[in-house]
Protein backbone atom coordinates (compact mmCIF):
# COMPACT_ATOMS: atom_id res chain seq x y z
CA UNK A 1 0.00 0.00 0.00
CA UNK A 2 1.27 3.40 -0.90
CA UNK A 3 1.79 5.70 2.03
CA UNK A 4 3.37 8.78 0.69
CA UNK A 5 1.84 11.18 3.17
CA UNK A 6 3.30 12.49 6.37
CA UNK A 7 0.63 13.62 8.80
CA UNK A 8 1.14 17.16 10.01
CA UNK A 9 -1.13 16.53 12.92
CA UNK A 10 -2.27 13.32 14.53
CA UNK A 11 -5.79 14.67 14.53
CA UNK A 12 -5.95 14.31 10.76
CA UNK A 13 -6.93 10.91 9.41
CA UNK A 14 -5.39 9.79 6.16
CA UNK A 15 -6.77 6.82 4.31
CA UNK A 16 -5.92 5.17 1.02
CA UNK A 17 -8.63 3.15 -0.69
CA UNK A 18 -8.09 0.91 -3.66
CA UNK A 19 -11.58 0.71 -5.15
CA UNK A 20 -14.86 2.65 -5.29
CA UNK A 21 -16.37 -0.07 -3.06
CA UNK A 22 -13.70 0.53 -0.43
CA UNK A 23 -14.27 4.30 -0.63
CA UNK A 24 -17.96 3.62 -0.04
CA UNK A 25 -17.33 1.37 2.95
CA UNK A 26 -15.16 4.07 4.48
CA UNK A 27 -18.05 6.48 3.85
CA UNK A 28 -20.54 4.08 5.43
CA UNK A 29 -18.43 3.91 8.56
CA UNK A 30 -18.28 7.71 8.73
CA UNK A 31 -22.04 7.95 8.12
CA UNK A 32 -22.71 5.65 11.06
CA UNK A 33 -20.87 8.11 13.33
CA UNK A 34 -22.72 11.27 12.27
CA UNK A 35 -25.49 12.94 14.25
CA UNK A 36 -28.00 15.82 14.06
CA UNK A 37 -26.57 19.00 12.56
CA UNK A 38 -23.26 17.50 11.41
CA UNK A 39 -21.62 19.07 8.39
CA UNK A 40 -19.31 17.31 5.94
CA UNK A 41 -17.36 19.40 3.41
CA UNK A 42 -16.07 17.38 0.44
CA UNK A 43 -13.21 18.85 -1.55
CA UNK A 44 -11.62 17.38 -4.66
CA UNK A 45 -11.45 17.64 -8.44
CA UNK A 46 -13.83 16.08 -10.94
CA UNK A 47 -13.52 12.30 -10.60
CA UNK A 48 -11.82 12.43 -7.18
CA UNK A 49 -14.60 10.25 -5.74
CA UNK A 50 -16.70 12.81 -3.85
CA UNK A 51 -20.07 11.42 -4.92
CA UNK A 52 -18.83 7.87 -4.37
CA UNK A 53 -17.80 8.69 -0.79
CA UNK A 54 -21.06 10.60 -0.25
CA UNK A 55 -23.02 7.54 -1.38
CA UNK A 56 -21.27 5.58 1.37
CA UNK A 57 -21.86 8.26 4.01
CA UNK A 58 -25.55 8.51 3.12
CA UNK A 59 -25.93 4.75 3.23
CA UNK A 60 -24.22 4.78 6.65
CA UNK A 61 -26.90 7.23 7.77
CA UNK A 62 -29.49 4.56 7.14
CA UNK A 63 -30.74 5.71 3.74
CA UNK A 64 -31.69 2.64 1.72
CA UNK A 65 -32.89 4.35 -1.46
CA UNK A 66 -30.65 4.94 -4.46
CA UNK A 67 -28.26 7.86 -4.02
CA UNK A 68 -27.39 9.59 -7.30
CA UNK A 69 -25.27 12.58 -8.22
CA UNK A 70 -26.69 15.89 -6.96
CA UNK A 71 -24.98 17.85 -9.76
CA UNK A 72 -28.13 18.37 -11.81
CA UNK A 73 -30.59 19.21 -9.03
CA UNK A 74 -27.96 20.85 -6.76
CA UNK A 75 -29.68 19.54 -3.67
CA UNK A 76 -31.02 16.05 -3.03
CA UNK A 77 -32.75 15.21 0.22
CA UNK A 78 -32.90 11.80 1.83
CA UNK A 79 -34.55 10.41 4.93
CA UNK A 80 -32.41 7.96 6.88
CA UNK A 81 -32.15 7.81 10.64
CA UNK A 82 -31.72 11.59 10.15
CA UNK A 83 -32.64 13.94 7.31
CA UNK A 84 -29.71 14.10 4.87
CA UNK A 85 -28.98 16.93 2.44
CA UNK A 86 -26.58 16.04 -0.37
CA UNK A 87 -25.51 19.26 -2.05
CA UNK A 88 -23.30 20.07 -5.06
CA UNK A 89 -22.20 23.71 -5.23
CA UNK A 90 -19.92 23.36 -8.28
CA UNK A 91 -22.05 25.57 -10.46
CA UNK A 92 -22.16 28.42 -7.98
CA UNK A 93 -19.52 30.89 -9.05
CA UNK A 94 -19.42 32.65 -5.74
CA UNK A 95 -21.09 32.57 -2.37
CA UNK A 96 -23.68 35.16 -3.31
CA UNK A 97 -25.55 32.57 -5.38
CA UNK A 98 -25.70 30.40 -2.30
CA UNK A 99 -27.45 33.14 -0.32
CA UNK A 100 -30.32 32.92 -2.78
CA UNK A 101 -30.75 29.23 -2.10
CA UNK A 102 -31.84 29.50 1.54
CA UNK A 103 -28.75 27.50 2.36
CA UNK A 104 -29.03 28.24 6.09
CA UNK A 105 -32.04 25.97 6.18
CA UNK A 106 -29.76 23.08 5.25
CA UNK A 107 -26.43 24.11 6.77
CA UNK A 108 -27.81 24.98 10.20
CA UNK A 109 -30.79 22.63 10.24
CA UNK A 110 -31.24 19.43 12.19
CA UNK A 111 -30.16 17.12 9.40
CA UNK A 112 -26.72 16.13 8.12
CA UNK A 113 -25.35 18.24 5.27
CA UNK A 114 -22.85 16.77 2.82
CA UNK A 115 -21.50 19.43 0.47
CA UNK A 116 -19.47 18.65 -2.66
CA UNK A 117 -17.03 21.33 -3.96
CA UNK A 118 -17.27 22.95 -0.51
CA UNK A 119 -14.05 24.93 -1.14
CA UNK A 120 -16.08 27.08 -3.54
CA UNK A 121 -18.20 28.48 -0.72
CA UNK A 122 -15.55 28.55 1.98
CA UNK A 123 -16.83 31.77 3.59
CA UNK A 124 -20.26 30.23 4.09
CA UNK A 125 -19.15 26.99 5.72
CA UNK A 126 -20.07 26.61 9.39
CA UNK A 127 -17.04 27.33 11.61
CA UNK A 128 -17.10 23.76 12.86
CA UNK A 129 -17.24 21.04 10.24
CA UNK A 130 -15.56 17.92 8.94
CA UNK A 131 -13.30 18.67 5.99
CA UNK A 132 -12.55 15.82 3.62
CA UNK A 133 -10.08 16.17 0.78
CA UNK A 134 -9.87 13.54 -1.91
CA UNK A 135 -7.50 13.04 -4.80
CA UNK A 136 -5.96 10.49 -7.10
CA UNK A 137 -2.56 10.25 -8.72
CA UNK A 138 -1.78 9.49 -12.34
CA UNK A 139 1.30 7.53 -11.24
CA UNK A 140 -0.80 4.99 -9.36
CA UNK A 141 -3.67 2.65 -10.05
CA UNK A 142 -6.59 4.73 -11.36
CA UNK A 143 -8.87 3.18 -8.71
CA UNK A 144 -6.70 4.34 -5.81
CA UNK A 145 -7.94 7.36 -3.87
CA UNK A 146 -6.32 9.37 -1.13
CA UNK A 147 -8.72 10.63 1.51
CA UNK A 148 -7.75 13.15 4.15
CA UNK A 149 -10.20 13.82 6.97
CA UNK A 150 -9.62 16.96 9.00
CA UNK A 151 -11.77 17.94 11.99
CA UNK A 152 -12.66 21.58 12.55
CA UNK A 153 -14.07 21.77 16.07
CA UNK A 154 -14.27 19.50 19.09
CA UNK A 155 -17.28 17.49 17.96
CA UNK A 156 -15.44 16.59 14.76
CA UNK A 157 -12.23 15.64 16.58
CA UNK A 158 -14.26 13.00 18.39
CA UNK A 159 -15.73 11.76 15.14
CA UNK A 160 -12.28 11.49 13.55
CA UNK A 161 -10.92 9.69 16.59
CA UNK A 162 -13.73 7.13 16.50
CA UNK A 163 -13.43 6.85 12.73
CA UNK A 164 -9.71 6.17 12.99
CA UNK A 165 -10.18 3.37 15.54
CA UNK A 166 -13.09 1.75 13.76
CA UNK A 167 -11.46 1.90 10.32
CA UNK A 168 -8.26 0.42 11.74
CA UNK A 169 -10.15 -2.52 13.22
CA UNK A 170 -12.09 -3.04 9.98
CA UNK A 171 -8.87 -2.76 8.00
CA UNK A 172 -7.17 -5.43 10.05
CA UNK A 173 -9.44 -8.03 8.41
CA UNK A 174 -8.75 -6.84 4.91
CA UNK A 175 -5.14 -6.08 4.19
CA UNK A 176 -6.04 -3.93 1.17
CA UNK A 177 -7.26 -1.11 3.39
CA UNK A 178 -4.69 1.45 4.38
CA UNK A 179 -4.81 3.83 7.28
CA UNK A 180 -2.41 6.00 9.14
CA UNK B 1 -72.44 15.66 -28.57
CA UNK B 2 -70.01 17.00 -26.04
CA UNK B 3 -67.19 14.67 -25.08
CA UNK B 4 -66.83 13.54 -21.54
CA UNK B 5 -63.10 14.23 -21.57
CA UNK B 6 -61.07 17.34 -22.39
CA UNK B 7 -59.91 17.44 -26.01
CA UNK B 8 -58.01 20.74 -26.09
CA UNK B 9 -55.32 20.81 -23.44
CA UNK B 10 -52.91 23.53 -22.34
CA UNK B 11 -49.60 22.08 -21.17
CA UNK B 12 -47.19 23.92 -18.87
CA UNK B 13 -43.59 22.93 -18.12
CA UNK B 14 -41.14 24.65 -15.75
CA UNK B 15 -39.22 21.77 -14.16
CA UNK B 16 -35.73 22.95 -15.10
CA UNK B 17 -34.40 25.75 -17.26
CA UNK B 18 -37.10 26.02 -19.91
CA UNK B 19 -40.34 27.92 -19.44
CA UNK B 20 -42.72 26.26 -21.89
CA UNK B 21 -46.39 26.13 -22.83
CA UNK B 22 -48.22 24.27 -25.55
CA UNK B 23 -51.73 23.56 -26.77
CA UNK B 24 -52.48 20.04 -27.99
CA UNK B 25 -55.69 18.86 -29.60
CA UNK B 26 -57.29 15.48 -29.62
CA UNK B 27 -57.68 14.07 -33.13
CA UNK B 28 -59.49 10.79 -33.54
CA UNK B 29 -58.26 8.51 -36.24
CA UNK B 30 -58.88 4.91 -37.14
CA UNK B 31 -55.89 4.11 -34.93
CA UNK B 32 -57.38 5.89 -31.92
CA UNK B 33 -56.33 9.13 -30.32
CA UNK B 34 -53.61 10.92 -32.31
CA UNK B 35 -52.67 14.21 -30.65
CA UNK B 36 -51.95 17.21 -32.82
CA UNK B 37 -49.88 20.16 -31.69
CA UNK B 38 -51.46 23.56 -32.19
CA UNK B 39 -48.59 25.42 -30.55
CA UNK B 40 -45.31 24.70 -28.80
CA UNK B 41 -43.59 27.67 -27.15
CA UNK B 42 -40.27 27.34 -25.34
CA UNK B 43 -38.56 30.30 -23.73
CA UNK B 44 -35.13 28.97 -22.94
CA UNK B 45 -33.10 30.32 -20.07
CA UNK B 46 -30.01 28.79 -21.56
CA UNK B 47 -28.18 32.06 -22.16
CA UNK B 48 -28.53 32.94 -18.49
CA UNK B 49 -27.38 29.51 -17.33
CA UNK B 50 -24.42 29.28 -19.69
CA UNK B 51 -22.68 31.81 -17.48
CA UNK B 52 -22.98 29.38 -14.58
CA UNK B 53 -22.13 26.21 -16.49
CA UNK B 54 -25.51 24.78 -15.58
CA UNK B 55 -28.85 25.45 -14.03
CA UNK B 56 -28.92 27.51 -10.87
CA UNK B 57 -32.29 26.97 -9.20
CA UNK B 58 -33.01 30.39 -7.76
CA UNK B 59 -32.21 32.02 -11.08
CA UNK B 60 -34.40 29.42 -12.77
CA UNK B 61 -37.34 30.28 -10.50
CA UNK B 62 -37.05 34.00 -11.10
CA UNK B 63 -36.78 33.61 -14.85
CA UNK B 64 -39.74 31.24 -14.94
CA UNK B 65 -41.79 33.78 -13.05
CA UNK B 66 -40.94 36.49 -15.58
CA UNK B 67 -41.59 34.29 -18.60
CA UNK B 68 -44.56 32.13 -17.63
CA UNK B 69 -47.50 34.44 -18.47
CA UNK B 70 -46.09 35.72 -21.81
CA UNK B 71 -45.23 32.14 -22.80
CA UNK B 72 -48.73 30.86 -21.99
CA UNK B 73 -50.29 33.80 -23.83
CA UNK B 74 -48.20 33.08 -26.89
CA UNK B 75 -49.06 29.38 -26.81
CA UNK B 76 -52.79 30.13 -26.69
CA UNK B 77 -52.61 32.82 -29.39
CA UNK B 78 -50.44 30.75 -31.74
CA UNK B 79 -52.90 27.89 -31.36
CA UNK B 80 -55.62 30.28 -32.54
CA UNK B 81 -57.84 29.50 -29.60
CA UNK B 82 -59.15 31.47 -26.66
CA UNK B 83 -59.06 30.45 -23.01
CA UNK B 84 -62.76 29.63 -23.36
CA UNK B 85 -61.96 26.93 -25.93
CA UNK B 86 -59.58 25.07 -23.64
CA UNK B 87 -60.91 22.02 -21.93
CA UNK B 88 -58.12 21.10 -19.54
CA UNK B 89 -54.72 22.05 -18.11
CA UNK B 90 -51.76 19.70 -17.69
CA UNK B 91 -48.68 20.78 -15.76
CA UNK B 92 -45.36 19.19 -14.85
CA UNK B 93 -45.55 18.62 -11.10
CA UNK B 94 -42.51 16.35 -10.56
CA UNK B 95 -39.60 15.67 -10.58
CA UNK B 96 -37.34 18.70 -10.95
CA UNK B 97 -36.16 21.77 -9.10
CA UNK B 98 -38.93 22.52 -6.61
CA UNK B 99 -38.54 26.29 -6.86
CA UNK B 100 -38.91 26.03 -10.62
CA UNK B 101 -41.77 23.50 -10.62
CA UNK B 102 -43.76 25.61 -8.17
CA UNK B 103 -44.01 28.45 -10.71
CA UNK B 104 -45.71 26.21 -13.28
CA UNK B 105 -47.88 24.38 -10.78
CA UNK B 106 -49.14 27.57 -9.09
CA UNK B 107 -49.91 29.17 -12.44
CA UNK B 108 -51.74 26.05 -13.65
CA UNK B 109 -53.81 25.89 -10.47
CA UNK B 110 -54.73 29.58 -10.70
CA UNK B 111 -55.78 29.22 -14.34
CA UNK B 112 -57.73 26.02 -13.66
CA UNK B 113 -59.62 27.81 -10.90
CA UNK B 114 -60.17 31.02 -12.88
CA UNK B 115 -61.21 29.28 -16.10
CA UNK B 116 -63.01 26.45 -14.34
CA UNK B 117 -61.00 23.74 -16.10
CA UNK B 118 -59.92 20.27 -14.99
CA UNK B 119 -56.28 19.98 -13.93
CA UNK B 120 -53.80 17.14 -14.07
CA UNK B 121 -50.21 16.93 -12.82
CA UNK B 122 -47.79 15.22 -15.21
CA UNK B 123 -44.56 13.43 -14.35
CA UNK B 124 -41.80 15.09 -16.35
CA UNK B 125 -39.97 11.83 -17.08
CA UNK B 126 -43.12 10.12 -18.39
CA UNK B 127 -43.87 13.35 -20.23
CA UNK B 128 -40.71 12.88 -22.32
CA UNK B 129 -42.11 9.57 -23.58
CA UNK B 130 -45.11 11.44 -25.03
CA UNK B 131 -42.90 13.50 -27.32
CA UNK B 132 -43.14 10.31 -29.39
CA UNK B 133 -46.96 10.54 -29.54
CA UNK B 134 -47.34 13.54 -31.86
CA UNK B 135 -49.57 12.80 -34.84
CA UNK B 136 -49.35 9.04 -34.45
CA UNK B 137 -49.33 7.13 -31.22
CA UNK B 138 -47.05 4.10 -30.72
CA UNK B 139 -48.75 0.89 -29.70
CA UNK B 140 -48.31 -0.47 -26.19
CA UNK B 141 -46.36 -2.21 -24.83
CA UNK B 142 -42.96 -0.70 -25.57
CA UNK B 143 -39.63 -0.09 -23.87
CA UNK B 144 -38.90 3.61 -23.27
CA UNK B 145 -35.46 5.07 -22.59
CA UNK B 146 -35.63 8.59 -21.17
CA UNK B 147 -32.14 10.02 -21.22
CA UNK B 148 -31.28 13.61 -20.30
CA UNK B 149 -29.15 15.79 -18.05
CA UNK B 150 -31.11 14.73 -14.99
CA UNK B 151 -32.37 11.25 -15.88
CA UNK B 152 -31.38 7.98 -17.43
CA UNK B 153 -34.23 5.55 -16.97
CA UNK B 154 -35.70 2.54 -18.78
CA UNK B 155 -39.47 2.28 -18.44
CA UNK B 156 -41.55 -0.65 -19.60
CA UNK B 157 -44.71 1.09 -20.78
CA UNK B 158 -47.78 -1.16 -20.67
CA UNK B 159 -50.43 1.54 -20.93
CA UNK B 160 -50.81 5.24 -20.16
CA UNK B 161 -51.23 4.48 -16.50
CA UNK B 162 -49.32 1.20 -16.12
CA UNK B 163 -45.56 1.26 -16.37
CA UNK B 164 -42.56 -0.16 -14.61
CA UNK B 165 -39.08 1.25 -14.16
CA UNK B 166 -36.75 -1.60 -15.13
CA UNK B 167 -33.40 0.23 -15.17
CA UNK B 168 -31.92 3.55 -14.12
CA UNK B 169 -28.62 5.24 -13.44
CA UNK B 170 -26.85 4.48 -10.20
CA UNK B 171 -24.80 7.68 -10.23
CA UNK B 172 -24.65 10.26 -13.02
CA UNK B 173 -27.26 10.70 -15.73
CA UNK B 174 -25.92 10.30 -19.28
CA UNK B 175 -26.46 14.00 -20.01
CA UNK B 176 -24.59 14.86 -16.83
CA UNK B 177 -21.67 12.74 -18.06
CA UNK B 178 -21.71 14.76 -21.30
CA UNK B 179 -21.66 18.00 -19.28
CA UNK B 180 -18.81 16.87 -17.04
CA UNK B 181 -16.67 15.49 -19.85
CA UNK B 182 -17.31 18.67 -21.82
CA UNK B 183 -15.92 20.50 -18.79
CA UNK B 184 -12.81 18.25 -18.84
CA UNK B 185 -12.37 18.90 -22.56
CA UNK B 186 -12.71 22.63 -22.02
CA UNK B 187 -16.02 22.90 -23.89
CA UNK B 188 -19.04 24.93 -22.85
CA UNK B 189 -22.45 24.16 -21.34
CA UNK B 190 -24.58 22.36 -22.30
CA UNK B 191 -22.04 19.62 -22.95
CA UNK B 192 -24.19 17.39 -25.17
CA UNK B 193 -24.32 19.49 -28.35
CA UNK B 194 -20.67 20.59 -27.90
CA UNK B 195 -19.36 17.01 -27.63
CA UNK B 196 -21.64 15.86 -30.46
CA UNK B 197 -20.34 18.56 -32.81
CA UNK B 198 -16.69 17.90 -31.96
CA UNK B 199 -17.10 14.12 -32.16
CA UNK B 200 -18.18 14.36 -35.79
CA UNK B 201 -14.55 15.19 -36.64
CA UNK B 202 -13.03 12.58 -34.32
CA UNK B 203 -12.25 8.87 -34.35
CA UNK B 204 -14.69 6.97 -32.09
CA UNK B 205 -12.22 4.09 -31.82
CA UNK B 206 -9.20 6.22 -30.88
CA UNK B 207 -9.58 5.38 -27.19
CA UNK B 208 -11.44 2.35 -25.90
CA UNK B 209 -13.17 3.78 -22.84
CA UNK B 210 -14.79 1.28 -20.45
CA UNK B 211 -18.46 0.36 -20.83
CA UNK B 212 -20.02 -0.21 -17.41
CA UNK B 213 -22.18 -3.31 -17.84
CA UNK B 214 -22.69 -3.84 -14.08
CA UNK B 215 -24.14 -7.24 -13.12
CA UNK B 216 -24.85 -9.56 -16.07
CA UNK B 217 -28.64 -9.19 -15.93
CA UNK B 218 -28.73 -5.59 -14.76
CA UNK B 219 -30.50 -2.94 -16.80
CA UNK B 220 -29.06 -0.18 -14.63
CA UNK B 221 -26.56 2.38 -15.90
CA UNK B 222 -23.41 3.89 -14.42
CA UNK B 223 -21.62 6.80 -16.04
CA UNK B 224 -19.49 8.07 -13.17
CA UNK B 225 -16.66 5.64 -13.94
CA UNK B 226 -16.60 6.65 -17.60
CA UNK B 227 -16.15 10.29 -16.65
CA UNK B 228 -13.28 9.27 -14.36
CA UNK B 229 -11.75 7.14 -17.13
CA UNK B 230 -11.69 10.14 -19.46
CA UNK B 231 -10.06 12.22 -16.73
CA UNK B 232 -7.45 9.55 -15.95
CA UNK B 233 -6.67 9.06 -19.64
CA UNK B 234 -6.17 12.80 -20.20
CA UNK B 235 -3.94 13.16 -17.17
CA UNK B 236 -1.78 10.17 -18.10
CA UNK B 237 -1.43 11.36 -21.69
CA UNK B 238 -0.38 14.75 -20.40
CA UNK B 239 2.29 13.23 -18.14
CA UNK B 240 3.62 11.11 -20.98
CA UNK B 241 3.77 14.18 -23.16
CA UNK B 242 1.32 12.68 -25.64
CA UNK B 243 -1.28 14.82 -27.31
CA UNK B 244 -4.58 13.20 -28.14
CA UNK B 245 -6.86 15.26 -30.37
CA UNK B 246 -9.82 16.55 -28.39
CA UNK B 247 -12.07 15.46 -31.30
CA UNK B 248 -10.95 11.84 -30.78
CA UNK B 249 -11.60 12.04 -27.05
CA UNK B 250 -15.07 13.48 -27.63
CA UNK B 251 -15.88 10.83 -30.25
CA UNK B 252 -14.53 7.95 -28.15
CA UNK B 253 -16.40 9.10 -25.03
CA UNK B 254 -19.61 9.59 -26.97
CA UNK B 255 -19.24 6.15 -28.52
CA UNK B 256 -18.97 4.56 -25.07
CA UNK B 257 -22.12 6.34 -23.80
CA UNK B 258 -24.15 5.51 -26.90
CA UNK B 259 -22.97 1.88 -26.94
CA UNK B 260 -24.24 1.33 -23.42
CA UNK B 261 -27.51 3.21 -23.94
CA UNK B 262 -28.35 1.25 -27.09
CA UNK B 263 -27.20 -2.09 -25.74
CA UNK B 264 -29.17 -1.83 -22.47
CA UNK B 265 -32.29 -0.53 -24.20
CA UNK B 266 -32.30 -3.40 -26.68
CA UNK B 267 -31.56 -5.88 -23.92
CA UNK B 268 -34.49 -4.47 -21.90
CA UNK B 269 -36.80 -4.83 -24.90
CA UNK B 270 -35.67 -8.43 -25.33
CA UNK B 271 -36.02 -9.29 -21.63
CA UNK B 272 -39.52 -7.82 -21.52
CA UNK B 273 -40.44 -9.37 -24.81
CA UNK B 274 -41.28 -6.28 -26.83
CA UNK B 275 -40.13 -5.36 -30.33
CA UNK B 276 -40.81 -1.66 -29.90
CA UNK B 277 -38.44 0.92 -28.40
CA UNK B 278 -38.94 4.64 -27.78
CA UNK B 279 -36.02 6.91 -26.93
CA UNK B 280 -36.63 10.45 -25.64
CA UNK B 281 -35.10 13.21 -23.52
CA UNK B 282 -32.36 15.73 -24.29
CA UNK B 283 -29.63 13.16 -25.02
CA UNK B 284 -31.85 11.53 -27.66
CA UNK B 285 -31.01 14.58 -29.78
CA UNK B 286 -27.44 13.22 -30.01
CA UNK B 287 -26.69 12.42 -33.65
CA UNK B 288 -24.57 9.33 -32.95
CA UNK B 289 -27.23 7.85 -30.66
CA UNK B 290 -29.90 8.37 -33.32
CA UNK B 291 -27.64 6.79 -35.94
CA UNK B 292 -26.90 3.73 -33.77
CA UNK B 293 -30.58 3.27 -32.92
CA UNK B 294 -31.59 3.46 -36.58
CA UNK B 295 -28.88 0.92 -37.48
CA UNK B 296 -29.96 -1.57 -34.85
CA UNK B 297 -33.57 -1.05 -35.78
CA UNK B 298 -32.82 -2.21 -39.32
CA UNK B 299 -30.47 -4.94 -38.21
CA UNK B 300 -32.68 -6.46 -35.52
CA UNK B 301 -36.11 -5.65 -36.86
CA UNK B 302 -36.98 -3.63 -33.76
CA UNK B 303 -39.29 -0.68 -34.26
CA UNK B 304 -37.48 2.41 -32.96
CA UNK B 305 -39.40 5.59 -32.23
CA UNK B 306 -37.38 8.78 -31.72
CA UNK B 307 -39.23 12.09 -31.45
CA UNK B 308 -38.14 15.01 -33.63
CA UNK B 309 -35.13 16.84 -32.16
CA UNK B 310 -37.29 19.86 -31.31
CA UNK B 311 -39.30 17.68 -28.92
CA UNK B 312 -36.36 15.84 -27.32
CA UNK B 313 -35.31 18.65 -25.04
CA UNK B 314 -37.70 19.98 -22.40
CA UNK B 315 -40.97 21.28 -23.80
CA UNK B 316 -44.63 21.56 -22.86
CA UNK B 317 -46.02 19.76 -25.91
CA UNK B 318 -45.14 16.43 -24.33
CA UNK B 319 -46.89 17.52 -21.14
CA UNK B 320 -50.04 18.62 -22.99
CA UNK B 321 -50.11 15.32 -24.89
CA UNK B 322 -49.71 13.16 -21.81
CA UNK B 323 -52.40 15.38 -20.25
CA UNK B 324 -54.81 14.49 -23.09
CA UNK B 325 -54.31 10.80 -22.44
CA UNK B 326 -54.53 11.12 -18.65
CA UNK B 327 -57.78 13.07 -18.97
CA UNK B 328 -59.08 10.36 -21.26
CA UNK B 329 -58.19 7.79 -18.60
CA UNK B 330 -60.16 9.82 -16.06
CA UNK B 331 -57.11 11.02 -14.12
CA UNK B 332 -57.60 14.44 -12.46
CA UNK B 333 -55.85 16.42 -9.74
CA UNK B 334 -57.44 18.94 -7.44
CA UNK B 335 -56.10 22.32 -6.39
CA UNK B 336 -54.00 20.68 -3.68
CA UNK B 337 -51.62 19.49 -6.41
CA UNK B 338 -48.06 20.06 -5.22
CA UNK B 339 -44.64 20.29 -6.79
CA UNK B 340 -42.20 17.59 -5.76
CA UNK B 341 -38.47 17.26 -6.40
CA UNK B 342 -38.53 13.48 -6.43
CA UNK B 343 -40.48 10.87 -8.22
CA UNK B 344 -40.64 7.08 -8.26
CA UNK B 345 -40.00 7.36 -11.99
CA UNK B 346 -36.69 9.16 -12.26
Amino acid sequence: MVRSLTPKSNRILRVVTSSPEETQSFGRLLGSLLAHGDFVALIGELGAGKTCLAQGIISGLGVTSRVVSPSFNLIREYEGRLPVFHIDVYRLDDSRDMLDLDYEEYFYGSGVSIVEWADRIRDLLPAEHLEIRMWWDADHDPNTRWIEVKPNGRRYKEIVKALKERWKSESSYTPSKGVR
Amino acid sequence: MARSFPDLVLGIETSCDETAASVAKRMDSAMGLAPKLLSNVVSSQLEVHKKYGGVVPEIASRKHLEAIIPVINEAIQTAGVGPGDLSGIAVTSRPGLVGALVVGVSTAKALALAWNLPLVGVNHVLGHVYAGFVDSAPKFPFMALVVSGGHTVLIHMLSHTQYQVVGRTRDDAAGEAFDKVARLLGLGYPGGPAVDALAKRGDPNAVKFPRAHLEPESLDFSFSGLKTAVMVFMEKAKRQGRTVPVEDLAASFQEAVCDILVEKTLKAAELYNTRRVLVAGGVSANSRLREMLTDSSQRLGVEVIIPPISLCTDNAAMIAIRGLYLFEEGVRDDLYLNASADSPVS
